[in-house]
């Protein structure tokens, strides 16, 4: 089976959750014998003028390194395909108009995001004035693509809605079934305040496909109830987590205490005013733990407020936004890991906890929460639940080591091979829903 | 007889490195070596050094007629000695003509004065002890941080043995009162007052290079003229040193117009130099200054919400002075110098959040990209130096024991 997947570059270029999930999920794939060819934004400002760049899966730097080290399956069961767009995830239409006023005003081309992952950005004259142009103009390159590769896949697989237009565009041209994927929801995005826009291309997209698949049932539900899409078309594929072949030393620990964390982009969607309020009850009780907070969003301010008017300003630490390798080492030094997300399709981070193993809290509203046995589950706004757990992850040795034994074996078995057959199933029935 | 006296202020922050998280508990080397270090260069070679020499040429040449006053603080002066030997030679220098007074101060131009008692006297005490120890001088007159005065701290700088100290001249504490006379403080009646005439200092200080002021292109003999012309008994004039060939940069001219100053206010033959402490002698206090709230020189407000204005600064310095009985019982040098550096009031400058009509001021220097930047940045370095705080304890109640055993 081949198919045309529009993805996202994978890390370290970018990532957060969903360069992370297309790298596992196309290495799956590789391994249950299906041929990707992987489309991809990436922005090559002025320097290059060319429109579409196919480049072999070993020019693709990954995280750990070139993808050839240790992929012989993957690079001769794929191929990549570069469009010159300045698309990275995670962009909303407000962020992409700030940036491109301050690209119009300063001439400046490049930006970092501020979230926890620290994407670089790029802007020139060629790209679109407004998101939605440049969605627009990315579809049409898509097309494009679509015509040029006919006979060569079997079906479409987009993921999140920036690459919707492009899916749609693409099943036109070639008259292939449409898969796409739903990393997250609008609503996980904004709460009620939704962004219409980005809501309606959400929508075009799921209705326009032949199958849907959502991270989680949590998700599921969602699409079904919000987005008026027929529960038969949608199906719930998990994510799951890649192990690293082999393990960096662990760093050095230079305190003493006890480490909580939070680690996430610092906004709304992730809850981190209630794991500010749930440390200063832990403080209170037990004075022998630090917490941290490490990524960086629009909420930063005023947590750090927060964290100054409650009096635990020594106990509780900022990181900023971490990059590359001090992501792992923050999973490393930590002896709990909190996800209060107050609403999380998935939320890959607790997984990625795990394998360092560090028990984990997650919030009851998020995905992941389906899959998992071993992490403690509390609702987001109960920060007194939230308190206890913490409390007693770090006091009782014992439970603390039965969530890390028993949570690392769980985790090792959320393989992305199960999930990638999976995936395989729905490219099926798409097929034959098409014939 | 009007007197007129210019006092200049000397400090330098000890700037914090990037400090991490992942520094917490390993790493306790708190300061930016590089940063310091070509920041006090930088001044040195365009404002201490070219500034002294005109100075110490201008005493020589009056014979006596031009007197001025400094204070040091001993953050300054810890650098000077590191980074720049031949400034501290150079104050040296100017304080053996006999026409240059030093004034006492906080050792770290620190915001003790509205910790504690406690703190402010050791703070006052550490740097009497550095004057003695380094310019062999015992100071009479006091100037506090940023002129932060308050009756209170009138008292306290009373019961040191003080005789003067300066002060703020704020319309909202003078009312209609002047401040070109010397007075009284509330708190001790025997500590004379000397305000700042701030339009005059300003007007070197800030308006200087402003072509956009009406008065610009400012010359000495102009200044002279309102000098004269100034309601009043005394001059007040306090500025920051670095106003010389920092703030105003050689280029302004402002050295052209600091040569030419003595000449032009001396010839008019109604105006005489003197420091801090003459002039405080020479004149007497006409009134009693109630000061009940804080005050000091800093933004159009003049009181202390700089550097005390919000959670995060008030969060930051309650968390630093409950450390102090600990610390104290240390009785170690090492652990001292941190103590003392990490009270510094810039720490709290770069953490305030009322920027918009100030801004200029504040993010003049400022290492950090935010308050929120800053204040991380001080909380990681503060809760290390808690952790070696407690562990240095421990140590010591465990050699103890073994003494005893």
């Amino acid at each position: 089976m081949r198919v045309l997947m529009f993805g996202w570059e994978f890390p370290p270029h970018i990532a957060g959750g969903l360069g992370t999930a297309c790298y596992g999920m196309t290495r799956g794939l590789a391994r249950n014998g299906v041929d990707v060819t992987f489309v991809m934004p990436h922005a090559s400002g002025d320097e290059d003028q060319r429109f579409v760049d196919v480049v072999n899966a070993s020019d693709v730097e990954t995280v750990f390194g070139k993808v050839s080290n240790d992929s012989a399956d993957i690079i001769e069961k794929m191929s990549f395909i570069h469009i010159d767009s300045n698309l990275v995830p995670y962009l909303s239409p407000e962020d992409y108009e700030s940036y491109h006023d301050e690209f119009v005003k300063t001439g400046e081309k490049r930006w970092e995001t501020s979230d926890v992952w620290s994407q670089r950005y790029t802007f020139s004259g060629k790209y679109g004035a407004n998101l939605l142009e440049e969605v627009a103009r990315y579809a049409i390159v898509a097309a494009q693509v679509a015509k040029d590769l006919d006979g060569q896949f079997d079906v479409i697989h987009a993921h999140d809605w920036l690459t919707y237009f492009a899916g749609i565009a693409a099943k036109r041209v070639s008259g292939k079934p449409l898969v796409v994927h739903m990393h997250a929801t609008e609503f996980d995005r904004s709460g009620e305040n939704i962004n219409t826009q980005t809501y309606a291309i959400e929508r075009a997209g799921m209705h326009a496909a032949d199958r849907v698949i959502a991270v989680s049932n949590l998700t599921r539900n969602i699409i079904i109830n919000r987005y008026g899409v027929p529960a038969e078309k949608v199906v719930a594929v998990h994510n799951a987590v890649r192990f690293a072949d082999k393990n960096a030393p662990l760093p050095e620990r230079g305190v003493k205490d006890k480490i909580v964390t939070f680690l996430g982009r610092i906004t709304f969607q992730k809850g981190p005013d209630y794991f500010v309020e749930a440390a200063a009850k832990v403080l209170k009780r037990c004075p022998n733990a630090r917490f941290v907070m490490a990524g960086s969003g629009d909420m930063m301010n005023h947590v750090i407020r927060r964290v100054a008017r409650l009096g635990i300003a020594d106990r509780f630490h900022f990181t900023g936004f971490l990059r590359g390798d001090d992501v792992n080492k923050m999973f490393q030094l930590s002896d709990v890991f909190v996800m209060p997300s107050v609403s999380e399709p998935f939320g890959i981070a607790p997984l990625e906890a795990m394998r360092e193993n560090v028990p984990v809290i997650i919030s009851k509203q998020s995905g992941v929460a389906e899959v998992l046995d071993y992490a403690i589950k509390v609702d987001y706004w109960d920060v007194d639940a939230m308190a206890d757990a913490i409390y007693g992850l770090v006091n009782y040795p014992a439970l603390s080591k039965m969530f890390s034994e028993k949570g690392l074996e769980e985790v090792t078995n959320l393989k992305w091979n199960d999930a990638a057959s999976k995936i395989k199933r729905v490219y099926e029935d798409a097929i034959a829903s098409v014939k | 007889m009007k007197t007129i006296c210019l006092y200049f202020q000397v400090h330098q922050p000890w700037r914090l490195k990037t400090y991490r998280f992942f520094n917490i508990g390993k790493d306790h080397n708190y300061l930016d070596d590089l940063t310091n270090r070509a920041i006090m260069q930088k001044i040195a070679r365009e404002c201490y050094l070219p500034m002294n020499a005109l100075l110490l040429k201008l005493i020589k040449e009056n014979k006596g007629a031009f007197r001025v006053s400094f204070s040091l603080t001993g953050n300054a002066v810890e650098q000077f000695k590191l980074y720049a030997p031949e400034v501290l030679d150079s104050f040296r220098e100017l304080v053996k003509t006999g026409c240059v007074e030093l004034l006492a101060e906080t050792y770290s131009h620190s915001l003790a004065a509205l910790s504690s008692k406690e703190d402010f006297v050791e703070q006052v005490k550490a740097h009497t002890a550095m004057l003695k120890k380094e310019f062999g001088v015992k100071p009479k007159a006091f100037r506090n941080t940023e002129l932060i005065y308050s009756d209170e701290i009138g008292t306290m700088v009373g019961e040191l043995g003080f005789k003067t100290m300066l002060a703020e001249g704020a319309k909202h504490v003078l009312g209609w009162k002047s401040p070109n006379l010397v007075y009284a403080s509330a708190g001790d009646q025997s500590l004379r007052l000397l305000l700042r005439n701030y339009k005059l200092s300003d007007d070197i200080a800030f308006r200087f290079s402003n072509q956009g002021w009406d008065e610009y292109p400012l010359t000495a003999d102009k200044y002279a003229a309102w000098l004269s012309e100034s309601d009043g008994e005394v001059v007040n004039l306090f500025m920051d040193y670095e106003t010389f060939g920092e703030h105003q940069k050689a280029s302004t001219g402002i050295f052209d117009f600091v040569k030419n100053l003595p000449k032009a206010v001396l010839q008019r033959g109604d105006l005489q130099f003197a420091t801090v402490s003459e002039t405080a002698a020479a004149h007497q206090p006409v009134a009693v200054i109630h000061c009940p709230h804080v005050m000091s020189w800093a933004d159009e407000e003049r009181d202390v919400t700089a550097w005390l204005g919000n959670d995060l600064q008030n969060e930051a310095f309650g968390k630093l002075y409950e450390m102090k009985d600990k610390v104290r019982s240390l009785k170690s040098d090492d652990f001292n110098y941190v103590w003392n550096f990490m009270q510094t009031s810039d720490h709290f400058y770069y953490m305030a959040t009322k920027w918009l009509s100030d801004g200029d001021v504040h993010s003049y220097f400022n290492p950090y990209g935010s308050s929120y930047e800053a204040f991380m940045n001080y909380m990681n370095v503060l809760s290390d130096f808690q952790i070696e705080v407690e562990k240095a304890l421990e140590a010591k109640k465990a050699a103890r024991k073994t003494k005893k055993a």
